[in-house]
């Protein structure tokens, strides 16, 4: 018998049988999708992560202090490695903590970042409406704040906050600007947009303490950084006497780290969904063998007129992969589709995984062959006279 | 030149530990054009005798002959293409693939033995006019009458031109008018030349062939012929 008389008795049986057919699929159609949405959102994840850090951000190196060995960095630390260091054209000092701002009746608790003017350009970031505070009035303790669009929006609800008073822990302060959207796009952790920026001298009479949460300095050009990192991290070495006064990392290896653990996180989760499509090929061969039970007499019935055991086997065989492709097809749709809508709901632009929906489908012709095989061997194998005594 | 010929058939089954003798020593032969009956009680071993001349079963002592073939010891594909090619079954129950019409259950044979799809559907047709239900070629069985479903398993059995048709019970499930229009059919097919076996317990359908067979205890009986006198041969 032709592979196209086999497929079309396959279809014929399937469409029959329409309900389990759509249940025996199920499975699969499940895993499919969870596979390809994972994927495509991991991807999607990694890919904004990068593209973040590899934009504005590939020439920032942070400094953080360790805490270890009970080195601490302030203020005078920042301006003296801008001296020493010829790799690093900017650097800014940052003191941060929680605080708790009122407006009009308002509370909301935030962050406080205390630093100089320029970090802000320093971490690729600007003002939207208003300015940044300016050189003199960090030099002169001026209570002025910028104020990200978050805050604005808890505070003032979408009134114009320049000129504005608030009071945080106590301290008023005036709003100079407000800072662009940065948006969601690192997706874990705190909104960065969500914090009030204060010339340094100010954070630390507020949140009480000198010592840096870390300093962020800009080398010359992209390709200078991994220079500049070595450089600041044997002058904070010699200052210090000890390598662990500090971690110095660039955001383009922040960058790489954060998106290989998101890679890492999509191969586990895509692992997961993948034991779904397991289990839906378990669901199938199931179906399968209750099939050829059902059907014992119709198969002596085809042996007796001149089947073949290979004629009935590729029967139940492309019956089997017809369920597991379909499924497969309709588990891609709708896994692409969710990828994109999830996608969209986080804010980052949609993107489909195309290898791995390949592989995902070609998966599913696997799972079709392997979990086929077995009934349809066991159909093969049936005696025709005792498949046909079959009631 | 005898269609059938069977020498020595013997073949035992397992009942439970015990081996028991479905058939011991059978000869015949059936001469081509003949219409002859196999008849028998239960567990007279003709179920055997007729699973052995399908070639759904590998005769485990004795020859058999098919046009002149030896079929005794061929593999199960060559078994196969023996079926679909010399063997035309007809069923108790007719047997019809439930989803398939009255035309492509006819087509199943030739599918099997790759007919190119516009030819099998041509001789399908002409199968399916030639038991009178050229009308009915697009309905599914459900949607046929028992003696319907039952010419339509006769124009299954022939469509491939075989040497023999071997019919099991064939107006079984049938009420009486049914049963004969059946047997009026396979007596027109006899007309034709075509050589015809039976097996059935049903005296009526027995007393329509040209030949009858008796079994009893796995041997031949009896062999009674309608033309000339009938004759004893239990041999064996």
């Amino acid at each position: 018998m032709s592979l196209g008389d086999s497929l079309r008795i396959a279809v014929r049986a399937l469409v029959l049988q329409r309900l389990r057919t759509m249940l025996a699929m199920l499975g699969v159609i499940i895993g499919i999708t969870a596979v390809i949405a994972l994927l495509s959102v991991g991807t999607a994840a990694s890919d904004s992560v990068t593209s973040k850090v590899s934009g504005l951000g590939a020439r920032v190196i942070d400094l953080t202090p360790m805490g270890q060995s009970g080195v601490t960095l302030d203020a005078a630390d920042a301006s003296w490695l801008l001296r020493r260091v010829r790799e690093i054209s900017a650097a800014a000092p940052i003191i941060s903590g929680s605080v708790t701002s009122y407006q009009g009746g308002k509370t909301w608790s935030t962050t406080l970042i205390g630093t100089t003017p320029g970090a802000l350009a320093i971490e690729g970031r600007s003002v939207a409406i208003g300015r940044d505070f300016t050189r003199s009035e960090t030099a002169n303790d001026a209570s002025v704040a910028v104020i990200g669009s978050t805050t604005a929006k808890k505070l003032f609800s979408g009134s114009d906050p320049i000129g504005r008073q608030i009071t945080v822990d106590g301290v008023p302060l005036t709003i100079v600007g407000e800072m662009q959207t940065e948006g969601t796009s690192q997706g874990f952790g705190q909104d960065p947009d969500d914090e009030i920026v204060v010339p340094i001298s100010l954070a630390q009479d507020i949140i009480g303490t000198s010592d840096l949460s870390m300093i962020v300095a800009s080398a010359r050009s992209a390709s200078y950084v991994p220079l500049a990192v070595g450089h600041l991290e044997a002058v904070l070495d010699t200052r210090f006497g000890t390598t662990d006064a500090a971690n110095v990392q660039s955001a383009a290896a922040l960058g790489s780290t954060l998106s290989s653990i998101t890679s890492i996180l999509t191969l586990l989760l895509a692992g997961i969904a993948g034991i779904s499509l397991l289990v839906g090929g378990i669901g199938i061969m199931n179906i399968m063998l209750v099939t050829v039970a059902e059907r014992t007499r119709e198969i002596g019935l085809r042996k007796a007129i001149g089947a073949k055991n290979r004629d009935i086997s590729l029967q139940f065989l492309l019956e089997a992969c017809l369920l597991s492709v379909t499924g497969g097809l309709i588990g891609a749709g709708a896994g692409i589709g969710g990828g994109i809508l999830i996608e969209r709901a986080f804010g980052w632009s949609p993107l489909i995984d195309w290898q791995g929906v390949t592989i995902a489908l070609a998966f599913s012709v696997a799972v079709g062959i392997l979990f086929g095989l077995w009934p349809a061997l066991r159909a093969s194998a049936l005696d025709p006279v005792e498949a046909l005594r079959s009631a | 030149m005898d269609v059938i010929s069977v020498e020595g058939l013997s073949h035992t089954y397992l009942s439970g530990s015990l081996r028991v003798a479905a058939l011991e020593g059978v000869d015949f032969g059936i001469p081509e054009g003949q219409m002859a009956a196999i008849v028998g009680p239960s567990g007279s071993g003709k179920s055997t005798l007729l699973h052995i001349l399908g070639c759904l079963m590998q005769v485990e002592r004795g020859t058999y002959r098919l046009s002149g073939e030896d079929v005794t010891k061929l593999p199960g594909d060559e078994l196969a293409r023996v079926r679909g090619t010399r063997i035309g079954f007809v069923f108790q129950a007719y047997n019809l693939v439930p989803q398939l019409t009255a035309l492509e259950n006819v087509e199943l044979p030739l599918a099997y033995l790759g007919t190119p799809r516009r030819q099998r559907r041509q001789r399908a047709m002409q199968a399916l006019e030639a038991v009178g239900l050229g009308e009915r070629a697009r309905h599914r069985p459900f949607e046929l009458s028992g003696g319907q479903q039952q010419r339509v398993g006769v124009a299954r059995a022939v469509v491939t031109e075989p040497s023999v048709i071997l019919a099991d019970e064939p107006t079984g499930n049938l009420d009486t008018a049914s049963g004969q229009a059946v047997m009026e059919l396979f007596r027109d097919l006899h007309r034709q030349g075509r050589t015809i076996v039976v097996v059935t317990h049903a005296p009526e359908v027995a007393a329509g062939c040209e030949r009858t067979i008796h079994i009893r205890d796995g041997r031949v009986v009896k062999d009674a012929r309608r033309e000339g006198r009938p004759r004893d041969v239990a041999r064996g």
